[in-house]
């Protein structure tokens, strides 16, 4: 499991480690009851300290997107669908209002938006993508 | 200037409990009622500028000075009465690395063993290996980065409940740099061990701290958990109508930059209460971001560290 935090970003690195390995699950890049790194190691390797990789371990499993098993590690859940509905229209919905946002300021109306989106997609549709309609 | 606090759940007894300390020099660097509490288990990052008074505030952890108002206590005991039962349980890596020159790191290792009764053997060789020293280098030899493991691994090597760092890594290189944040994670990483380090450079605070204390000329203007500081501190991008009366006065604003009708807002508290007031002044908030912890200290302190 790889995994990049930045102190440039801004947001609380706990934050970061949850967005990620949320991110990490929905790609289907780690699969259920695959164990996490323990706390400490990952700790020495993103040479964070130990206590927040814990902090963001905790907030995954009230999440229910892991699981602990006493006295041995970190599992990925098997959820089904590893995340709901609504978190994967929230985090589709931060790369569109940036995409809006963008749009705005090169001024694009919404309808060139649409139909540029349409002709990507239909250039991309020769390898079908996985994902939902927002 | 007021104080921010953002203080955590109560848990243990404090390793370190300073309250209202206050210390003059003839010089510069003084503190002015300083107030920092260290919880046991947690990293806590000492934040300034050169001559913030973060020195000072250690020499007082250490028992180096008696306060001259306000009263220190590690681990609930005196550090001026009782050096013993304080400097017994902190392993101390001092700015200046003041270790004898002529000495090799064998012998440093055997004389620095000689004080510690919990000196681990075992741990400090493989701290040595770990580090890359050569146990025949004479201290004096070494570059400024094995200077500072060698100071480290004298530390840490007795596993002292408390470990305290002062600027470890000022004027390092980036592995000597990576070699002490490393023994700052795995320390704290050790169930129950507490470390206490100052510097000014707030991107490893930023990676390593629980618990953040900023000082500016001898106060505190900074203090809490760093996530809830993150939390708590909102940067906004503002878009005015037409240009803005200056200075701008924004609900919690801390700083702002900008000219003309685009201004950067750095405040805290709610929302919601900012963005009404923005909406009030005809202005648009067209970005919002968490700003780092470098950006908070300039604005808190108006320098940077």
């Amino acid at each position: 499991m790889l995994l990049h935090i930045s102190t440039q970003d801004g947001r609380p690195i706990y934050q970061q480690i949850v967005q990620q390995v949320k991110y990490l699950i929905a790609a289907e890049q780690v699969q259920p009851h695959e164990e996490l790194p323990a706390v400490r190691v990952l700790a020495e390797q993103l040479l964070i300290n130990p206590n927040t990789v814990a902090r963001a371990y905790r907030e995954l499993e009230t999440m229910g997107l892991v699981y602990k098993r006493p006295g041995a590690g970190t599992y990925v859940s098997d959820t089904g669908s590893p995340l709901s509905l609504r978190e994967r229209r929230r985090i589709l919905c931060g790369h569109l209002d940036a995409l809006l946002a963008e749009a705005r300021q090169m001024r694009f109306e919404l309808e060139d938006v649409m139909a540029l989106l349409k002709e990507r997609a239909a250039l991309l549709s020769a390898e079908p993508k996985e994902g939902s309609k927002s | 200037m007021n104080v921010e606090h953002f203080p955590e759940q109560e848990n243990g007894m404090d390793v370190v409990c300073i309250e209202g300390l206050v210390r003059r020099f003839r010089r510069a660097d003084a503190l002015d009622g300083v107030s920092l509490r260290v919880r046991p288990g947690t990293v806590h990052g000492l934040v300034g500028e050169n001559g913030a008074g973060k020195t000072t505030l250690l020499e007082h952890i250490l028992g180096g000075y008696r306060p001259q108002a306000g009263t220190v206590s590690v681990f609930g005991q005196d550090p001026v009465k009782d050096p013993v039962a304080v400097l017994s349980r902190i392993g101390y890596l001092s700015e200046e690395r003041d270790i004898p020159g002529w000495m090799t790191v064998r012998e440093l290792m055997r004389y620095s063993k000689a004080f510690y009764p919990g000196w681990d053997d075992v741990y400090a060789e493989q701290k040595r290996n770990d580090f890359g020293l050569d146990p025949g280098a004479k201290i004096k030899t070494l570059s400024r980065g094995e200077r500072a493991k060698a100071g480290l691994l004298c530390a840490i090597a007795y596993r002292p409940p408390l470990l305290l760092l002062d600027e470890p890594s000022s004027g390092l290189d980036v592995t000597a740099r990576h070699d002490i944040l490393e023994a700052i994670v795995r320390t704290v990483a050790d169930e129950g061990r507490t470390v206490l380090f100052s510097s000014h450079l707030l991107d490893e605070v930023e990676r390593v701290s629980d618990n953040i204390t900023m000082l500016h000329h001898g106060k505190v203007v900074l203090d809490g958990s760093l996530d809830t500081i993150k939390e708590n501190y909102h940067r906004a991008t503002l878009r005015f109508g037409g240009e803005p009366a200056l200075p701008l006065h924004l609900p919690g604003q801390r700083a702002a930059s900008g000219h003309g009708r685009d201004w950067n807002v750095l405040f805290t508290g709610e929302e919601a209460r900012f963005n009404a007031e923005v909406a009030a002044l005809g202005a648009e908030v067209t970005d919002r971001n968490v700003p780092t912890l470098e950006e908070i200290f300039i604005a808190e302190t108006g320098h940077s560290a």
